[in-house]
């Protein structure tokens, strides 16, 4: 017997609108996003000069990380509280899919770095490599790292579940301190740290400026939306994966 | 209020937005404006997000199929 069922398709086939109307809102999102993004008046800041418009792109990979990861946290809660083998590869896709924003953020943040840390403010290559927060983000993403070497140690389909679950648990609680809160105790040239202003400059109303807002609340929305999109098609391919191992003869 | 309600009010509130950007002289990299170019790059980028769409739109209709013909068996 199968532990999980296929979604269900309705009979009645509902119109494409109604189905996806998060991935055409996603798609919209975007295209405002890179318009507006790329034209649209942004705030004169020394250093940053335009680079401030990275806020839509560099930005936008974090935020859309904690939602993804905070979508897998919940399945693997739900994982625990009903064995429910479904929920175990929502949880893993989502907390993959986290992953790679985590690591796009990354990547992006190198580019920002090296043009407006080190060529501009003129800060040594150690100084930047003693960033807290660079290290906290490289620490929680290590954290997931070893959460998929942990999935793929394991031969038995509910142990590798349950004990991923509650890993997956502790994963996403270890993003608190290393992200959020240990960078904002100690000096950090990343905004956000004592020193800088204090608190999330980018959930910050008398922070961030308006004419930001306007493209970074859609931003947020549009490339999570994206990566929900793509996680839902790797879930898909999983559960037929399983399908038809389940359904090869013996 | 229904689906395409709520889509066509989304579309609607974004809309002055991107109107705006088009009238509106940003004021910072002037020159790169003045000549018009930026926009060059934004079309490149739209272009390369719509053919990332795409592509991820077709693989949802492949793996949609996959789904019906599993199914099937």
């Amino acid at each position: 017997m199968l532990p999980f069922t296929l979604p269900l398709r309705h009979s009645k086939k509902p119109s494409v609108v109604k189905k996806s109307w998060w991935k055409i809102t996603s798609f919209i999102l975007l295209l405002y996003t890179i318009a507006g993004g790329f034209l649209m008046d942004v705030p004169r800041l020394f250093i940053l000069n335009e680079t401030i418009r990275n806020l839509y792109f560099h930005v936008a990979m974090w935020f859309g990380m904690m939602i993804l990861f905070t979508v897998s946290f919940i399945y693997s809660i739900r994982y625990l509280r009903s064995s429910n083998y479904r929920y175990d590869i929502f949880a893993k896709q989502y907390a993959g899919m986290g992953a790679w924003f985590g690591i796009l953020g990354y990547a992006t943040g190198v580019i920002w770095v090296s043009v407006t840390w080190l060529t501009d403010q003129q800060q040594s290559i150690g100084s930047v490599l003693k960033e807290p927060k660079l290290l906290g983000a490289a620490i929680a993403l290590l954290i997931y790292g070893a959460y998929f070497v942990l999935r793929g140690s394991f031969t038995d389909m509910d142990k590798r579940a349950r004990v991923s679950a509650v890993y997956n648990i502790f994963a996403f609680v270890m993003l608190f301190p290393s992200i959020w809160i240990i960078p904002r105790l100690v000096g950090s040239l990343h905004p956000g740290a004592p020193g800088s202003d204090s608190g999330n400059p980018a959930l910050n109303f008398k922070d961030i400026d308006s004419r930001l807002r306007m493209v970074f609340y859609p931003a947020v929305i549009g490339w999570t939306l994206l990566g929900v999109w793509i996680t839902t098609l790797q879930i898909r391919v999983q559960l037929l994966k399983d399908k038809s191992l389940l359904n090869e003869p013996a | 209020m229904n689906l395409h309600k709520k889509i066509s009010l989304l579309l609607m509130a974004a809309l002055p937005h991107l109107l705006f950007a088009q009238t509106e002289q940003v004021a910072m990299a002037d020159r790169m404006r003045s000549n018009g170019k930026i926009y060059i790059v934004v079309a490149v980028c739209l272009t390369i997000l719509a053919g990332l769409f795409l592509y991820v739109y077709r693989l949802d209709k492949k793996i949609n199929r996959l789904e019906k013909t599993a199914g099937d068996k």
